[in-house]
């Protein structure tokens, strides 16, 4: 299965993320967000950052756990190659997320094309249908 | 939807449903086309119903849709009973627009134009993952979100008189540096002093034609081949945490139950909430003014490296596209203090307003509108009609017709440079992606968006200024 597909948006970026799992989909939507910004295929995860976050819906959950991967670069230099471990558990009001992100730093071997400077919830949806199907627009 | 046809260049939706006023785009039949293909005008509808909107919900002749409000979009809300809401000032707070003059001539720069722009190319950081040239401490941070465009001034980045004429003399006084996260702080602290990328740009421009000469000599703006220098960009990540951290504050605290969009999350203006966002929203406010202000100042020192002096680069104007105020507008028949939001919309205070400065006073402000990149720019002046046809507010730029998607589909950024070559514009980028993504067809007809707001009273036509050089961030 495909991880993820860029969609046409006019101001931004759009994507929809795939997985068997609502875990798989947020981690595929990380992915995809990355890859509106750098080829995070070619990136070597040679450092590892682990990120916990919680939300009162899994949209806010999402859109929280997106941001981090623009939050990581802008601040580290990290670019984000990898999820791994990524967890979703409800709570007593809404949900908590886990994940341990590989990356490694910016550097000349990995050039950056353009940067994703918010996730939004515009158009943002979050549907079951045999799995889990992720979408998400970003501000570019 | 339902839209009536008042005048060639004005359309309203009616009052219906949840609706507390109605909506009025400014738009000629040919904009209207574009603004019909996308969500404006269902946005400018759910503008409408928020609580405390006064008048009507506004739509400018460059809009498109945003994140909850359109961009182009002006609404105001009554202070007690009214909201404030970061989707309608916008993720890049502060995104805005610097002009300064020169006293050069396009026979003075021709020899020198592309040495002057690879010199402001190394002076001023741009482009994706660029960090600033100055490493600050939290301290001076805060320091810079109080004061703005006047800490930069302090600091030797600048004139004195530059702060006049920049739209609330550089500095918004109710920014509180502790309603900012720390999210925010760490991502404002590298950018600081830096163009960004997206749609942000710097351009050499001339004069190429002059059409009100009163208006354009109070500006400083004398004869057509006159260089300018037109700086466009905003509060970089800082700004988009603001809005991303508070969105967040407001969704927690008073829930997204009932919401049309949850971009359209709002506050009460004088709830704890309200005025937390509204105030950090002044400190990147004041962010982006520093900002400008540090370019500026790297512009004036290239110009005087390679042409011998920067003594007539006076600033013109520096005005925001992205803001929420608290101003005097008529609403219900008597002046009030209201919420302004501008997003993706240009204050167009005419002739008399206090809140602009003396030397302009009898002409109105100036108001800059920057067409897409490598096409012809305009400036205006504000009006008095436009305090009743929208809260002093007209158009903001060309607005986007085409996804970046598209536009990197159909353009090559390399392509681009040599036709504009070819059209006597340099061009210099980090990034030919992005500058594929700005290509000129992605955009509206800048001219058009001029004409109707000339012709409808929100901005009187100034000034018509083309590129010579352009960096692309």
């Amino acid at each position: 299965m495909e991880r993820y597909k860029i969609l046409p948006h006019t101001a931004d970026g759009k994507f929809q993320a795939y997985g068997t799992t609502l875990e798989e989909a947020f981690g595929n939507a990380a992915l995809a967000t990355a890859s509106l910004m750098w080829d995070w295929t070619k990136v070597e995860p040679r450092l590892r950052h682990f990120v916990h976050f919680r939300g009162f819906d899994r949209e806010q959950l999402l859109v929280k756990f997106l941001g981090e991967t623009i939050y990581l670069f802008e601040t580290k230099q990290f670019l984000l190659g990898k999820v791994d471990g990524l967890r979703i558990r409800p709570e007593f009001e809404g949900f908590s997320l886990e994940a341990l992100l590989g990356g490694d730093t910016l550097a000349d071997r990995y050039p950056i094309y353009g940067v994703v400077k918010a996730v939004t919830y515009h158009d943002l949806k979050i549907e079951e249908c045999g799995g889990f199907t992720v979408q998400v627009v970003v501000d570019m | 939807m339902d839209l009536r046809k008042i005048s060639d260049n004005v359309w309203e939706i009616p009052k219906q449903g949840e609706m507390k006023v109605p909506a009025v785009i400014y738009s000629s039949a040919r904009l209207l086309d574009d603004i019909r293909r996308d969500m404006t005008l269902t946005q400018a509808r759910n503008v409408a119903c928020l609580p405390g909107i006064e008048r009507m919900s506004y739509v400018m002749p460059d809009a498109h849709q945003g994140y909850g409000f359109p961009i182009g979009g002006v609404a105001a809300f009554d202070l007690d009973s009214g909201i404030i809401s970061p989707g309608g000032v916008g993720y890049d707070i502060n995104c805005g627009v610097r002009l300064l003059k020169t006293d050069y001539t396009e026979t003075d720069v021709a020899g020198k134009r592309k040495e002057l722009l690879a010199e402001i190319f190394k002076e001023v950081p741009a482009g994706v993952g660029k960090g600033g040239v100055t490493k600050l401490s939290r301290g001076v941070l805060k320091e810079i979100l109080v004061k703005g465009a006047e800490w930069a001034v302090e600091n030797g980045y600048g004139r004195k008189e530059d702060l006049e004429r920049t739209e609330e003399y550089g500095r918004m006084k109710d920014a509180a540096a502790d309603a900012v996260s720390d999210r925010a702080m760490e991502r404002g602290i590298p950018q600081l002093g830096t163009l960004g990328s997206g749609n942000h740009f710097l351009e050499i421009q001339k004069v190429h034609e002059i059409y009100d000469e009163v208006a354009a000599r109070a500006f400083g703006i004398r004869a057509a081949g006159q260089v300018l220098v037109m700086i466009h960009c905003g509060s970089r990540g800082f700004g988009h945490q603001v809005a991303t951290d508070y969105i967040e504050v407001m969704e927690n605290a008073f829930g997204v139950q009932g919401l049309p969009d949850r971009e359209l999350v709002h506050a009460p203006f004088k709830s704890p909430q309200g005025q937390q966002y509204y105030r950090s929203m002044c400190a990147a406010v004041n962010y982006a003014f520093a900002n400008r202000q540090m370019i500026a100042h790297w512009v004036r020192d290239v110009f005087a490296r390679i042409l011998g002096t920067s003594k007539g680069m006076d600033q013109v104007y520096d005005v925001c596209h992205n803001v929420a105020k608290v101003e005097t507008h008529e609403a219900g028949g008597r002046s009030r203090r209201l919420v302004v939001h501008r997003k993706g919309a240009t204050r167009s205070f005419g002739p008399g307003r206090p809140e602009i400065p003396e030397c302009y006073r009898s002409v109105g402000q100036p108001v800059i509108i920057p067409g897409s990149m490598g096409t012809a720019s305009f400036i205006l002046a504000g009006t008095q009609e436009a305090e009743g046809l929208s809260f002093s507010s007209t158009a903001h730029g060309a607005g986007r017709v085409m996804s970046r998607h598209e536009a990197v589909r159909r353009f090559r950024g390399e392509r681009i440079r040599d036709d504009l070559a070819r059209k006597g514009i340099e061009l210099k980028s980090t990034n030919w992606k992005g500058v594929a993504e700005e290509a000129a067809e992605a955009y509206k007809d800048v001219d058009e968006v001029v004409r109707v707001s000339h012709a409808v009273g929100l901005g009187r036509l100034v000034a018509k200024v083309v590129p010579i050089g352009v960096m692309k961030g």
